[in-house]
């Protein structure tokens, strides 16, 4: 954390980091603690899938299919060939980042909407599959998945471990996102983002670099799914339907699109309400519908986009 | 009983009857789609949730007011359009500037409130819709039987289909539209009123899936969630044709729908995804599609 590149951020931004960082290890005193690890896994995929979205342009709207794949495959590594933690934590991962490879393969063809068209569907896809192959148990799931002692030496049952170890991962997850943006290659990203064409021009194979940071986002989006898969000893079908592929938007749009900040606070704020909004069913799909109108309409720089405006930086 | 490719004739052709009737949907809806892309730039993610609202439409005319199925084919498509315009009005018509995938997400927005009212008050099981007593029973082809409703369902989408298309290349209100997709200003400078065009054109597009789902009523059930899975299906559907010609997307509902009901017979396994493997083989090859043209 220390070193050469914490001297490069900007003081505002180590600021808002720490204050993250202190949040997340004080609140399990007042906030229940699982909820608080879905925060941290779901903050990590959206802050995956704005690394594309926010830096690229590119809308996936197959998101789930990572988050879903990897918990599958971790939850199953975890079972069935006793692996431990954080080998079946690494296996999800990696079967994220093969399937994004793939998957990216075909998705970059296109931009724009059509990209966000391929992408829901080939998740649609992955959805059936998951769906009809019997590894996954179809509706019940892969229930029960053991937690297992991380390394074989530190045991999850216990709630402080898995936390610990879920916020590790996290604040991991976190700065290589933050590293990627501000890096030389992330640079190239931004102006694929802001002018493909020109991009082009000047010598960047740009379907190279938007396959990288596709890639990356898938494997960052799968380690945020094996690792939630972890904490809730489950692996069903509500992680890969199109659903949380939607939700995943929803929190970047409402934390802010091309903040470092914001699929953070996003998450947090969409997963409050929808523990709030639980108990009335339909209630929750129609106040996301609400939230997206709304955003759109008047609030496209969301909750750290109009934070940074006020504050004139860059969170 | 007679085979052919080793499989009872009876079985074959029912599914392909089957594969028809899903790819008549499919070309209405994507028809939709295409029409409502090409002049508003907009892809409309609330397409599958106003093709379940006009199936809806159709039960209450039914069931409160008595209306039966062919005054339904007439009233939903107007009513659901009329909400579709005023969505227009109020929500979309801010959003042209900007990038349009604030379009797909400002309508899956929509999509998401649509059919979470619709479930929160009818529940998730479906509503039974009785087939028009004139389209009851069925012919018996010699080879397969043919029940009458379905072959309605099959020969008034093509004639829809042919229609639209007819009256986008043919007519004078056709030709504007076209212009109006091709250069909005320039058209609006020779006099034609183009922000109320693209008014009619949402209108019509959610007309045509109001349609559709009032063709579908009585052979799914009406269900909130009957547009959900079938919006993404059609989504590939447009991506494997391209949106650039109508008519491609009418052809290549009908033969995908066709190639699914093949599929049912001979690898089951394979008829939920085959579309979407279709796509992604066509995206390798041609990337902007059967009969796109790359922009």
């Amino acid at each position: 954390m220390t070193g050469w590149w914490w001297g490069r951020v900007p003081v505002h931004q180590r600021i808002a980091f720490l204050a993250m960082a202190a949040f997340f290890l004080a609140a399990p005193a007042v906030i229940y603690p699982v909820f608080l690890m879905k925060v941290m896994c779901f903050a990590l995929f959206a802050s995956a899938f704005n690394l594309l979205l926010g830096y690229v342009g590119l809308l996936s709207f197959g998101h789930a299919m990572f988050l879903g794949m990897a918990g599958y495959t971790a939850a199953h590594a975890a079972k069935v060939w006793g692996l431990t933690p954080e080998l079946a934590i690494l296996a999800g991962t990696a079967v994220s980042c093969a399937l994004g490879f793939l998957s990216g393969l075909i998705a970059i063809r296109r931009q724009g909407i059509y990209f966000a068209m391929i992408t829901l569907a080939l998740a649609q896809m992955v959805y059936f599959f998951c769906v009809q192959v019997p590894f996954t148990h179809g509706e019940d799931g892969i229930q029960a998945v053991p937690r297992g002692r991380l390394f074989g030496l530190i045991d999850l049952t216990d709630v402080g471990a898995m936390y610990a170890t879920v916020f590790v991962i996290f604040i991991s997850g976190f700065l290589l996102i933050y590293r990627i943006i501000h890096s030389p290659f992330g640079q190239v990203l931004k102006a694929i983002r802001e002018n493909e064409a020109r991009a082009k021009s000047v010598g960047y194979d740009t379907d190279r670099y938007k396959l990288l940071a596709y890639v990356l986002s898938a494997a960052l989006s799968g380690l945020a799914g094996a690792t939630n898969a972890m904490v809730f000893q489950l692996a069903a079908l509500n992680a890969v339907h199109w659903t949380m592929s939607g939700e995943v938007v929803l929190m970047t749009l409402v934390g802010g699109l091309g903040t470092v900040f914001g699929p953070v606070v996003g998450a947090l704020v969409v997963l409050a309400m929808e523990n709030y909004l639980a108990q009335l069913g339909a209630w929750v799909t129609i106040a996301q519908g609400v939230i997206f109108v709304v955003c759109v309409l008047t609030f496209r720089r969301g909750i750290v986009g109009e934070l940074g405006r006020f504050l004139k930086k860059s969170l | 009983m007679s085979e052919l490719f080793g499989v009872p004739t009876q079985a074959l052709f029912g599914q392909l009857l089957i594969g028809l009737i899903n790819g008549s949907f499919y070309a209405l809806l994507s028809l939709g789609l295409a029409v409502i892309f090409g002049l508003l730039n907009i892809i409309n993610f609330a397409h599958g949730a106003q093709y379940m609202m006009g199936a809806f439409c159709a039960w209450f005319l039914l069931h409160k007011l008595g209306l039966n199925y062919w005054w339904a084919l007439v009233i939903a498509p107007v009513a659901v359009g009329a909400t579709g315009m005023v969505i227009e009005r109020l929500m979309l018509s801010r959003l042209y500037k900007l990038d349009h995938i604030y379009g797909l997400l400002l309508t899956f927005g929509l999509a998401l409130i649509i059919q979470g009212l619709f479930r929160h008050e009818f529940g998730s099981t479906g509503l039974p819709y009785a087939m028009p007593k004139a389209l009851e029973g069925g012919q018996n082809l010699g080879f397969m039987f043919l029940p009458n409703y379905r072959a309605w369902v099959i020969v008034a989408s093509i004639t829809i289909c042919l229609g639209t298309w007819l009256m986008i290349e043919k007519t004078k209100l056709g030709s504007y539209l076209r212009a109006a997709t091709e250069n909005p200003q320039l058209t609006q400078a020779f006099g034609v009123n183009v922000p109320r065009m693209v008014t009619l054109t949402y209108g019509f597009g959610v007309g045509l899936a109001a349609l559709a789902g009032v063709m579908a009523a009585p052979i799914y059930s009406v269900n909130p969630l009957m547009g959900e899975h079938l919006i993404i299906v059609v989504f590939a559907v447009v991506v494997i044709g391209g949106m650039g010609s109508i008519m491609g997307s009418i052809i290549t509902g009908f033969v995908l729908g066709l190639v699914e009901g093949f599929t049912k017979v001979f690898y089951p396994e394979a008829s939920n995804t085959v579309i979407f493997i279709i796509m992604a083989i066509v995206l390798m090859i041609r990337p902007a599609g059967l009969f796109g043209t790359q922009k």
